[in-house]
């Protein structure tokens, strides 16, 4: 099934054909987008982390000027509450408690800025205007934000009927038989960990903007967004805002998304109710602020595992008990993140006999925590690849070779935790990848450091991932609320140009320039003449939707309809050229055939389809359009191996990262420099999340206080090194194409591998992420102490 | 931003009308911190007055064995500038550190100064080395003119016009930039005087203050290695989400240290 695409476009560095419009500033985002009759909206959002409203008057904010409609939780009554997509069940096998999540808040607020009313005015400024003068009375309710605290007996209580604020506490392996293991085991390794909360930071923040056609009946929202069609599913199915048929959601230009422009949020919602309501377009932005508090966050873990090892360091058993903060309510995929997306990863590269997982879900006074770059697998990467160095080092092992001695070698492999491994060559991306970074080298680097009062370190971390999600059977057995499969059509016009619809949707991945290298190469044709169309319901066909490097799926479809195309084009080449359809070869955009010297170019082809004159049109329909759905028989398995090393300067807590070197497995690439910028994006996320990112909230508040970039530390270029990237190539049997993925990578093997490193350095056994400098320098004082 | 009059007066006179003591209006210089003020709406001046691009708050000039520069001289301007960089190269580099180039081509030493943010860099320099600050009623020494945490001693509708240093070119500043914003979370501005060693720490939390048993242990011969055991004022030091007091401490030693260091090299 994975004949690796051939020609001059597929697989090579192809200049990505969207950045001439991004780079003149020339791109249409959805706050580009200005309707006639626009309005604009603001939302009145809770100060208040938890509070009971206790008073609700929007009659000061409809007198003021330009102020067209105050709408809250009143004007949607019997509207369905915000669903969750993924039914887990808890170990006794009872039901996840779903805490009700309505559009608008009447009753309790549970985090800072869940949405209470929305204002709709003339302009952005008198809405926001009015929307401070709507009266909101507040009983203030004690809060809760760490995920552990959340389970204590003294913990406020978010959801009636809800006890200990516990969503599901699930579990996923066979437990007895890692009791049984790590009984049996010469050596057990502990640790607990957290995995720190983060707020995605797309470029773009969330906005939509809401049309309602009321001769028509029908309803267009633009929408920044992961997942069009998704949103039109459940805009119809669950809020009835119109029928499918008659509901447009139109995803343009999108400025970022790293998952959590894939939820279903209630402001967007919100903004279409009220659209409906005044008639007119409505339109909201969110400012950089609401973006902080209210775009799903990600990760907020806290975890402790027990690793059991033979005597001569192999794996035996892997335990592992973690608490997942939710939030406030359970988002869109909230439920499936610590469960499906990440126990399911716990065997990492490694022959484990024996895993078991349990997740406990918890509610806090927090914003509710969805996908994110990663979601769940980085959780899980960081959990193993963390363990398996406090192995190392209580074994006396180095971290190189504890990996080699558990390397899984042949595939496919079934893990204990659900999935089969497709294929890989784990150990052939730890050589490269230790090659690369002349790991044999750093005794000689770290005691130069040391001349010069500098702490060296070197970390190892490798990976692997489950990406192209579908298929939609096992995903169905798993919880999941909908398939994930993904589609595509194929417009051959007839002067030669060729449309793809495509259902998947790009939000900064290239699809523009990657599909179109398939096409290309597939028919034979120049790049120029495809043009890509995707995230626009009313034109692209139904897909569903763009996350965790799903590419290979969608992309998949494509190539299925190009040789549906191809196929078409035998047939009625065989009329062109009067030979039978089987002797006819279609290579390098050329018909040909055995039997005659005339060769039909594929443009001549598609223009014979459309005159429809040279065939029997009973026989062959005329025309050139064809459409393929894919549903993958499997994940992708995406792994690879990274080495860091860093240098801590002892008297600030400094850590620089002096080296970094990736050998990454992505099996087939379209595109290796897309690939690349990928790679170095999810490395950055990585290492920010190692080193500077983090939510906090403050413990007797709930307040977010990492609520701007003042607070906030995202990762720039000046603590980067150069990356030195390498890639090994095991094409995935798992589809056509033979490609694995890309997108979450680097976010998922590098922050163990930033904390290897450091631990590294300071002969440590373990230290939280972030690594911020005054974490460090008190672990350096704590050395010195020694 | 909620509604307000923006005023582009022509002269200091003009703009002195309009910042009516009795009125809530506000000068607006290179915006940078006003303008994110204002757009989070956590301000409602009912006039902003853009003295910016008054030409009595411009210029970067010579005066004898003191280099004064205009209020409304952005970071860009005083980072780049030949006299600058002779006369005190330090400030220069002090002010092509500050933010990024969008921030630098906007932001004034004037609306710094005038600020005060406890985290900011300016005032470093012009505490260590005995700026006067000029304003549109009088000069003020930076020791008085600083008054703590965003305090200064300006009153209601008095500009500042411009700031004068003595030359030095004996002084460095480093900062420890704060891993987020990339302000000072401790920023040392040390410079060798003719009236002695002067060591001026921003960042700490409550504004700036000079490191008094540094600066004398350094002037009677001590070296660097002295300031690890040299007292420092505890409750100038803060605890706050990016840094403990204690941490903050370290940091003005470490700094401290490496600031003198560029100076002696
Ligand atoms: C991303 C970013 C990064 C930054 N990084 C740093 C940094 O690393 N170090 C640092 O020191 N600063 C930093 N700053 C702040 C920057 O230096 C600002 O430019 C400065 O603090 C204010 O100057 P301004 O000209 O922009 O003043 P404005 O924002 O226009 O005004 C600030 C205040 O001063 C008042 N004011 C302005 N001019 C006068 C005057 N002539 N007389 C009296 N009052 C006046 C205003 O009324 C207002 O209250 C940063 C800012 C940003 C946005």
């Amino acid at each position: 099934m994975n004949a690796p695409p051939t020609g001059k476009n597929f697989g090579r560095p192809v200049r990505r054909l969207e950045d001439g419009r991004f780079i003149q500033g020339k791109g249409r985002f959805v706050d580009d987008v200005i309707l006639p009759r626009q309005t604009y909206a603001a939302f009145v959002r809770s100060p208040y982390a938890h509070a009971r409203i206790t008073e609700l008057d929007a009659a000061p904010a409809l007198e003021m000027p330009g102020v067209l409609r105050v709408m809250t939780a009143a004007d949607l009554a019997g509207v369905a509450n915000l669903p969750c997509g993924w039914m887990i069940h808890s170990r006794d096998g009872s039901e996840m408690k779903v805490g009700a999540r309505p559009i608008l808040a009447s009753q309790i607020v549970r985090y800072v800025g869940e949405p209470i009313a929305v204002v709709v005015a003339e302009t952005r400024d008198q809405a926001r205007d009015a929307a401070e003068a709507v009266m909101v009375g507040y009983d203030e309710l004690p809060v809760v934000v760490d995920c552990a605290d959340a389970m204590g007996p003294d913990a406020p209580q978010l959801h009636d009927a809800i006890p200990h604020n516990l969503a599901y506490d699930w579990g996923l392996g066979d437990e007895a038989a890692v009791d049984a293991a790590l009984a049996g085991a010469a050596h057990k390794v502990e640790l607990t960990l957290r995995n720190n909360r983060l707020i995605p930071n797309a470029m773009e923040p969330r906005a939509c903007n809401a049309d309602w056609d009321a001769y028509a009946e029908k309803l267009t929202v633009w929408m920044t967004h992961q997942n069009p069609y998704g949103m039109r599913a459940m805009y119809s199915g669950v809020y009835g805002l119109a029928a499918e048929h008659s509901l447009r959601i139109v995803s343009p230009d999108v400025g970022g998304g790293f998952g959590a422009k894939a939820p279903n949020y209630p402001e967007e919602v919100a903004v279409a109710f009220a659209a409906k309501l005044v008639c007119r377009p409505v339109k909201w932005t969110a400012d950089r602020t609401e973006a902080f508090l209210t775009d799903a966050h990600g990760r907020d873990h806290l975890t402790t595992a027990t690793l059991g090892l033979d005597a001569e360091g192999r794996f035996l058993g892997l335990k592992v008990d973690t608490i997942a903060n939710m939030g406030g309510y359970l988002s869109t995929s909230g439920s499936l993140i610590p469960t499906y997306m990440y126990a399911t990863m716990l065997s990492g590269q490694y022959v484990i006999p024996a895993i078991h997982c349990r997740t406990r879900a918890v509610y806090t006074n927090t914003c509710p925590v969805d996908a994110y770059r990663g979601a769940g697998r980085p959780e899980a990467a960081y959990v193993v690849e963390r363990i398996v160095n406090v192995a190392a080092r209580a074994l006396g092992l180095d971290q190189a070779e504890i990996r080699r001695r558990n390397f899984i070698r042949e595939f496919p492999y079934q893990t204990p935790v659900v999935f089969e491994y497709d294929s890989g060559a784990y150990e052939a991306s730890l050589d490269q990848a230790l090659a690369l970074a002349d790991y044999n080298g750093f005794a000689a680097r770290k005691a130069e450091a040391a001349a010069r009062g500098k702490l060296r370190g070197i970390g190892v971390a490798a990976y692997v991932e489950a990406c192209g999600i579908g298929p939609s059977a096992l995903l169905a057995k798993l919880g999941a609320g909908a398939g994930m499969w993904d589609s595509s059509e194929v417009r051959v016009n007839p002067v030669g140009t060729i449309e793809v619809l495509s259902g998947a949707h790009s939000h900064g991945q290239g699809h523009a320039t990657t599909i179109a290298q398939l096409v290309a190469d597939r028919f034979g044709v120049p790049i120029e003449s495809i043009r890509i169309v995707q995230g626009d319901t009313d034109r692209a066909p139904a897909g569903t939707g763009t996350y965790g490097s799903r590419a290979s799926v969608g992309m998949s479809a494509t190539l299925l309809a190009c040789d549906k195309i191809i196929a078409k084009g035998k047939r009625i080449c065989a009329h062109l050229m009067d030979v039978t359809e089987d002797s006819i070869r279609f290579e390098d955009g050329v018909y040909a055939s055995a039997a005659t010297n005339r060769t039909v170019p594929f443009g001549e082809m598609a223009a014979a389809a459309h005159a429809a004159n040279a065939f029997p049109t009973r026989e062959i329909e005329p025309g050139l359009v064809e459409s393929s759905f894919f549903d993958p028989p499997n994940f992708t398995f995406p792994s690879g191996v990274y080495v860091v090393e860093v240098e801590i300067d002892p008297r600030t807590g400094v850590t620089q990262i002096v080296d970094f070197s990736a050998a990454d497995d992505f099996g087939n690439v379209a595109n290796p420099m897309i690939v690349e910028g990928q790679i170095h994006g999810g490395l950055t996320q990585g290492i920010g999340q190692a080193l500077w990112e983090e939510a906090r909230y403050d413990p007797e508040t709930a307040q977010l206080i990492t609520a701007s970039y003042l607070d906030y530390g995202m990762p720039r270029a000046d603590g980067l090194p150069e990356f030195r990237l390498s890639f090994g190539c095991t094409p995935s049997p798992s589809n056509p194409l033979g490609m694995k993925g890309c997108g979450e990578a680097g976010a998922i093997g590098s922050p163990p591998a930033v904390i290897n490193a450091i631990c590294d350095a300071l002969d440590i056994e373990h230290t939280d992420m972030p690594a911020r400098p005054e974490r460090v320098w008190k672990l350096c004082q704590q050395k010195g102490a020694r | 931003m909620y509604e307000f009059i923006y005023s582009r007066p022509a002269t200091v006179v003009e703009a002195e009308a309009l910042l009516d003591p009795n009125g809530d209006a506000t000068a607006l210089s290179g915006g940078q911190t006003l303008l994110p003020v204002l757009r989070a709406r956590l301000a409602s001046p009912s006039r902003v007055v853009d003295v910016a691009r008054l030409s009595e708050l411009k210029g970067i000039r010579i005066e004898g064995d003191r280099i004064v520069i205009g209020a409304a001289e952005t970071h860009a301007a005083v980072s780049n500038n030949p006299l600058v960089i002779e006369a005190l190269p330090a400030l220069a580099r002090l002010a092509g550190g500050i933010g990024d180039p969008q921030v630098r081509n906007r932001g004034t030493i004037g609306g710094s100064i005038a600020n005060n943010d406890p985290a900011a860099c300016y005032p470093s320099a012009a505490l260590a080395l005995d700026a006067v600050i000029v304003t549109t009623r009088r000069s003020v020494g930076a020791a008085e003119f600083f008054t703590g945490l965003y305090g200064t001693v300006l009153e209601p509708g008095e500009l500042v016009t411009a700031v004068s240093f003595p030359r030095c070119r004996r002084a460095a500043y480093v900062k420890f930039p704060n891993p987020a914003s990339r302000f000072a979370l401790i920023g040392v501005f040390a410079a060798k005087t003719s009236g002695g060693t002067r060591i001026a720490i921003t960042g700490a939390g409550y504004g700036v203050f000079r490191w008094r048993e540094a600066e004398e242990r350094l002037e009677s011969g001590g070296s660097t290695s002295d300031l690890e055991s040299a007292a420092l004022p505890e409750d100038a030091f803060t605890s706050d989400l990016h840094g403990s007091a204690e941490y903050r401490m370290n940091l003005a030693r470490v700094v401290t240290a490496q600031a003198i260091g560029e100076i002696d090299v």
